[in-house]
């Protein structure tokens, strides 16, 4: 009895909160814009019985998918954050790769304060982080007046509101989650493979490149799932760093719906947004699970 | 050991700058006199001053604190039953499903979560408010708690509670004097993940609340849209100052118990 509570209660409120949630915004794509509250239609009346249920079926239709199709505006949205969240995850995991070795290679005594500054932007506001950039990167901001002070440019650079802008503030935010899993990895790695190596013939950067990286490939593979999944439906940073030519389909999602109010369309968007993002979860889940089976 | 290299001092260096600069630009600019961001007028506390006066912060702050302390605690209670579940439950019906949920809402795009969430919330006919954004923040940040606890509870010692239950401990005794104390730092832990989830979070607050109830980040987000001022940098600092103390401590803290233990089980080692 004591069971069945235990599995009942959070299973129950997972699927009230999070699995109908969803079956919701399936059922709401596939209907129609409407000018009312809410605004949308056919609204389904269960206490209509059976007549009600087949009418409302009859009304589902696939025309907000049809109409994502159709416009420009939303797979140029689509492409675009696809672009924006691969840039910018290769080059968190340029920046990331070099400070994860480096810790791997800190005195032993470092590594647990090298790993709290690491940690502690996470815990810092996300929201907070992106609007520390506003500041430096605007064109009075302090980029742009510690260059010119320094004569290595003679008119201010326009980074705000630029897809540079966005990439910088995607880099920035998640360089903890592509550190950490890259980490992990070379924390265990045996050092006295790369002396193998050398011993063998190779030059430093021949065992770095043939020992190092791909001993290191679970963590490189994790971090940048850790980093591109959240980038591609990122709102935040698109909508504050960037400006009205960045087209990203989160940014897009919020305006049809808190906008436009269009809520099918809203919808619809996100069960897109969802489809695209399953390949890389369930690429990310079975990375995850090799990993774990490695270890036992 | 390897020789530490200058490239590696170098990335170091360069990494931390990276990550700590712009917080600290934020930092000293709130401590500008002047209202433009960007002109140095002098050192000055004002803009701490107006903050203190400002209500419509300190409302959103009372707020947002409330919803992170309910939800959180939601979430842990939830989150370590399901972590329970997961490690212990064995087989049951509709395990891959459980699983699956727990999972999910990790990597979900905010929008999504908060949109599906709100379009719940009004097919049901609730008002939306404080109510609906706790009930939001509970659910995504039940599973970072189940994550968090269940990586402990998958190292966990079984054999300790069976001796529990051998000595005439009921099983609820056995969880609540053996199991618990063992897994609370990771609870603990997971309410605070749960409580910094909860205070941050705008995307999935913006949408489940309703005009009778502003959090802080909806307030600073609407706020910075128009541009930099000094009086968010100076809420900003308050935030990373609070964040700061807040994980050093914890480190300290968790480092003083590492110690403790290590001398108790030496003292324990001699006895023997």
């Amino acid at each position: 009895m004591r069971r069945f509570f235990l599995i009942a209660i959070p299973y129950a409120w997972l699927t009230l909160l999070f699995l109908v949630p969803f079956f919701i915004v399936l059922k709401i794509a596939l209907s129609d814009y409407a000018l009312s509250i809410p605004p949308y239609t056919p609204q389904l009346d269960i206490g209509g019985g059976w007549m009600a249920l087949k009418n409302f079926f009859a009304a589902l239709d696939f025309e907000n998918f049809i109409f994502l199709t159709t416009d420009d505006l939303y797979w140029k949205a689509y492409l675009s954050s696809l672009k924006i969240a691969t840039i910018s995850t290769l080059f968190t995991l340029a920046v990331g790769y070099p400070i994860a070795y480096a810790m791997a290679q800190a005195p032993d005594e470092w590594r647990p304060t090298l790993m709290m500054l690491v940690i502690l932007p996470f815990w810092t506001s996300f929201l907070i982080r992106v609007y520390a950039w506003m500041g430096i990167l605007s064109k009075e901001g302090f980029l742009n007046q510690f260059l010119l002070w320094t004569g290595i440019i003679s008119e201010p650079l326009t980074i705000i509101n630029t897809n540079t802008a966005v990439y910088i503030g995607i880099v920035y935010t998640y360089l903890p989650f592509m550190i950490l899993p890259i980490y992990a990895a070379l924390e265990k790695l045996d050092a006295s493979l790369l002396e193998a190596a050398e011993d063998l013939g190779c030059s430093r950067f021949q065992a770095f490149w043939l020992v190092t990286i791909p001993l290191s490939k679970n963590g490189i593979i994790a971090g940048s799932f850790l980093v591109f999944i959240p980038a591609l439906g990122e709102f935040v940073i698109p909508s504050l760093l960037g400006g009205s030519k960045t087209l990203m389909i989160g940014k897009i999602l919020w305006e049809e719906f808190f906008s436009n109010r269009d809520w099918p369309v809203a919808s619809a968007v996100a069960v897109v947004l969802l489809l695209i993002l399953i390949i890389p979860i369930v690429l990310f889940q079975r990375n995850q699970q090799k990993q774990a089976e490695a270890e036992q | 050991m390897r020789r530490f290299s200058w490239f590696n001092a170098t990335s170091l260096t360069l990494g931390f700058a990276f990550l700590y600069v712009p917080m600290i630009i934020l930092i000293i600019y709130s401590f500008n006199a002047s209202k433009l961001v960007t002109v140095w007028a002098g050192f000055s506390t004002k803009w701490y001053g107006e903050l203190m006066q400002n209500e419509a912060f300190l409302d959103a702050a009372w707020v947002t604190i409330k919803v992170a302390v309910v939800s959180s605690s939601i979430a842990t209670v939830l989150g370590t039953m399901a972590a329970i579940v997961l490690v212990r439950a064995g087989r049951f019906h509709g395990r891959t499903l459980f699983s699956g949920m727990i999972y999910a809402p990790l990597v979900m795009p905010e929008v999504i979560t908060g949109l599906s969430l709100l379009l719940l919330f009004i097919g049901i006919g609730m008002d939306r408010g404080i109510v609906t954004i706790t009930l939001a923040h509970a659910t995504f940040s039940m599973c970072y708690v189940s994550v968090v606890v269940s990586s402990r509870l998958i190292s966990f010692d079984r054999s300790l509670e069976e001796a529990a239950l051998d000595l005439g401990c009921s099983q609820f005794e056995a969880f609540r004097l053996v199991t618990l104390p063992i897994i609370a730092p990771a609870v603990i832990s997971g309410w605070l993940l749960a409580f910094t989830l909860s205070l941050d979070d705008l995307v999935i607050a913006s949408f489940t609340s309703g005009p009778s109830a502003t959090t802080l980040p909806i307030k600073i987000y609407s706020a910075v849209r128009l541009g930099v001022s000094p009086e968010i940098n100076a809420l900003s600092t308050i935030m990373i100052a609070i964040v700061t103390v807040g994980v050093i401590t914890a480190s300290l803290v968790s480092k003083r118990n590492a110690v403790n233990r290590q001398r108790e089980e030496q003292a324990a080692a001699r006895m023997t």
